[in-house]
């Protein structure tokens, strides 16, 4: 009885100890090399596989990192300049800072300003309203108001708020991974440069009709009638397309075009309400600081503006 | 038995309405807008300018490619403005707007009725008068016949199959075009048996006009190579790969064309724009447009010119009736609703319908059951849920192997989907994203 355990116990780990040989010159022989610093990297990055750096995923974004060997075009928007800095410690470089971002939706034709012409019963999505036809108002341009970006965002970032039908952004979980740029068959959504307390301003419009066109089908549209690129003393603002656009990386929040704009297109946010503008300049709409006051999340823009 | 197509295919209520009311001709409106682009390829140029004076049939706009057409003006006045105007889409499209001043033809159409049945032209002089008459597929998909009737290098057509299906229900312009314009008819598929250089030619046609196959049968009676075939009603039939199943029992393969196959189609709509075309100089500025629907006053077969608008045709059937849910540009089950009336009737517009609010709405959508019904309606033999599925993931590559670029969009699986999915809605998606895929690839 002992012989057969004993038997037993001798030809298992001989054979063990074979294969254990035998795995390690096949281990040795078709051994991959990987940089360690590509798992140090990932351990680096938020590991929320967003897509936002352009990569399928962080481990892709990591091996990406390590392989260029330096990050100028590399960027996690999720994990911004603290993370990029610790990635660039492991890779012994220095990465460059960059302004943080946040989405902002450049429409404003809320059921109020823009009214309804036709009813879209089709399936809940942007992407096929956008494939059959321009939109159930008369703004080919506007938002669908379907939710595509609402869908994409992994971040509970941007919800619909159900009196405008227009989504919002929550500037405060907003990491600027740009999934709803993407998903936005109208190219509504813009990243723009984050400011101080969240203050905006910008062209909450994106109709390139000539102003007449414009202006009947959204009371708010912008008509290109360049005032405010007038306005402007920092050259932030072009006008393209009967369009205006405000960069943001040029623009210093002092607030001149929003007071100049005759259809209200250019938008305000987080503000304090003026004091001594709003009695100089009649022209601008009296509503207007009332509605800079207010959170977005918490109240619909549509009676304000 | 009845010839039919094999695989797939419903039987939608037919509610042929407008069946017996002969083709009305609507009064000439005041202003009309004719689009540049009313057919599949290149949009035509435009070479008239604010202020010209125009003929009825006078060139307008010129086809910028050999995938393109002719557009000419459908009513005699002047030019207004060249600008873009509204489209079924609701994107704006370019086009010409024209005011309506009386009603004079260009000197070289013939405007006489009598039938001009002798033939004394070659093929080559056919195809050049279709391709300057600017005929597309007045079925719906308006491409333009000359490309079709030149069939491509190493390709030879056999057969020419004449679509008088209509298998959409509702719709029956084609149905009256028969019973008023056979004679005609015939001038026309011999013209285009000679201009294809072919020796048969097909008439198919579904068993519910049973009118429609007494008079082709009896005028194709003296051409042996002539014949008509009567069909199971079964939609869809009238697609083009379909109607080649069920009449020649070739089937065109994936991706290809039906000449590969050696057939060519064209409607009846189109073979009597051929004729009109070729044999009295008269360039494809008019259609026949069924106005219907349950509620409809007078449902009706107006023949109006191209670039009326939507709401004088609706007028005419007696006016949009109160409880209207949607105005759909085609039949029920392929057409797309309009998103505004004040929309100009294209080579493309086969008919108008107005549906109840009751029909119109949508049910409420519910989870699939798999009880693939819809795998057993699809006509071209996919599996719609599983391309609804891929579309909806976004997996383009997968419905690109599911050969949803097949799908002919004949809208059967919706039909038939019990829990009311929105199936063709996210095919659709998924051939608009998967055609950019394939176009993206090639340099």
């Amino acid at each position: 009885m002992t012989t057969i355990i004993l038997y037993t116990v001798l030809t298992l780990s001989i054979i063990g100890v074979l294969s254990a040989i035998i795995l390690y010159f096949v281990a040795q022989k078709f051994k991959v090399y990987e940089d360690p610093r590509i798992g140090q990297v990932e351990t680096a990055l938020p590991g929320a596989n967003c897509g936002g750096c352009g990569f399928a995923g962080c481990r892709a974004f990591a091996e990406a990192c390590v392989s260029k060997g330096e990050l100028a075009d590399l960027f996690c928007p999720v994990g911004g300049n603290d993370t990029m800095g610790g990635v660039a410690d492991i890779l012994g470089i220095v990465a460059e800072k960059k302004d943080p971002r946040v989405a902002v939706v450049r429409c404003n034709g809320t059921c109020e300003h823009r009214p309804k012409t036709n009813f879209f019963d089709g399936p809940v999505s942007c992407a096929i309203a956008s494939t059959l036809y321009s939109g159930d108002t008369g703004c080919q341009y506007g938002c669908l108001g379907c939710g595509d970006c609402v869908v994409a965002c992994d971040f509970d970032a941007i919800h619909m708020n159900p009196v405008t039908g227009l989504p919002e952004v929550d500037d405060e979980k907003c990491v600027a991974c740009g999934a709803c740029v993407k998903a936005c068959p109208k190219t509504l959504i813009e990243l723009r440069k984050k400011r101080p307390k969240d203050r905006k301003i910008y062209v909450s419009c994106r109709n390139q009709d000539k102003g007449g066109v414009a202006r009947k089908s959204c009371a708010v549209a912008c008509i290109g009638c360049s005032k405010c690129e007038k306005e402007c003393k920092f050259d932030a603002i072009t006008i393209a397309n009967n369009l205006a656009f405000i960069d943001s990386d040029k623009c210093t929040l002092c607030r001149k075009c929003v007071s100049v704009c005759p259809t209200n297109a250019i938008i305000e946010y987080n503000f304090p309400p003026r004091k001594v503008a709003v009695a100089e300049q009649p022209v601008s709409v009296p509503e207007k600081p009332k509605e800079v006051t207010v959170p977005i999340s918490s109240e619909p823009k549509s009676s304000e503006l | 038995m009845l010839k039919t197509f094999k695989i797939g295919g419903v039987h939608p209520a037919e509610n042929k309405l407008s069946a017996s009311k002969a083709i009305e001709v609507l009064t000439l409106p005041k202003t009309v807008f004719i689009p540049v682009g009313q057919h599949i390829g290149a949009p035509a140029e435009a070479i008239v300018k604010k202020g010209d004076k125009l003929m009825v049939g006078q060139l307008i706009a010129k086809s910028s490619g050999f995938v393109s057409a002719n557009i000419h003006s459908s009513v005699s006045g002047t030019v207004k403005k060249v600008e873009t105007g509204p489209d079924t889409s609701g994107y704006p499209k370019m086009g010409i707007y024209i005011d309506v001043e009386d009603d004079i033809w260009d000197e070289q159409i013939d405007r006489s009725a009598e039938l001009k049945s002798e033939i004394n032209l070659d093929s080559a002089a056919i195809l050049a008068k279709i391709q300057n008459a600017g005929i597309v597929g007045l079925g719906g998909a308006t491409f333009p016949t000359h490309v079709k009737l030149m069939p491509p290098k190493g390709m030879k057509a056999e057969v020419l199959l004449i679509n008088g299906v209509e298998c959409e229900p509702y719709l029956t312009s084609d149905h009256r075009m028969m019973l008023e314009h056979g004679e005609e008819l015939i001038v026309g598929v011999k013209l285009l048996m000679l201009a294809l250089n072919v020796d048969k030619a097909t008439i198919g046609i579904e068993n519910n006009k049973q009118d429609a196959i007494a008079k082709m049968s009896g005028l194709v009676a003296g051409h042996k190579n002539i014949s008509v075939v009567p069909l199971k009603v079964k939609y869809p039939q009238g697609g083009e790969k379909q109607l080649i199943k069920a009449v020649t029992g070739r089937e065109v393969p994936s991706g290809a064309l039906p000449i590969s196959v050696g057939a060519v189609v064209t409607n009846i709509a189109t073979t009597y724009a051929v004729y009109e075309a070729v044999q009295k100089n008269k360039p494809l500025f008019e259609r026949v447009v069924t106005v219907t629907g349950k509620t409809v006053k007078n449902p009706s077969n107006f023949k109006v010119r191209i670039g009326t608008t939507v709401s004088e045709l609706i007028e005419a059937a007696g006016g949009l009736p109160e409880n209207c849910g949607k105005i759909i540009n085609g039949g029920p089950m392929m057409g797309k609703a309009f998103a505004n009336t004040e929309i100009p009737v294209t080579k493309g517009t086969s008919g108008i319908l107005i549906m109840p609010e009751k029909e119109a709405k949508r049910s409420e959508t519910m989870p699939c059951i798999r009880c693939s019904r819809c795998v057993s309606v699809c006509p071209m033999g996919l599996e719609p849920f599983l391309l609804m599925t891929l579309s909806e993931k976004q997996m383009w590559e997968g419905a690109e192997n599911e050969k949803v670029m097949d799908c002919i969009e004949c809208g059967s699986c919706s039909y038939t989907c019990p829990a009311n999915r929105p199936l063709l809605d996210f095919i659709r998606l998924g051939k608009v994203k998967v055609g950019a895929l394939i176009r993206s690839r090639k340099p």
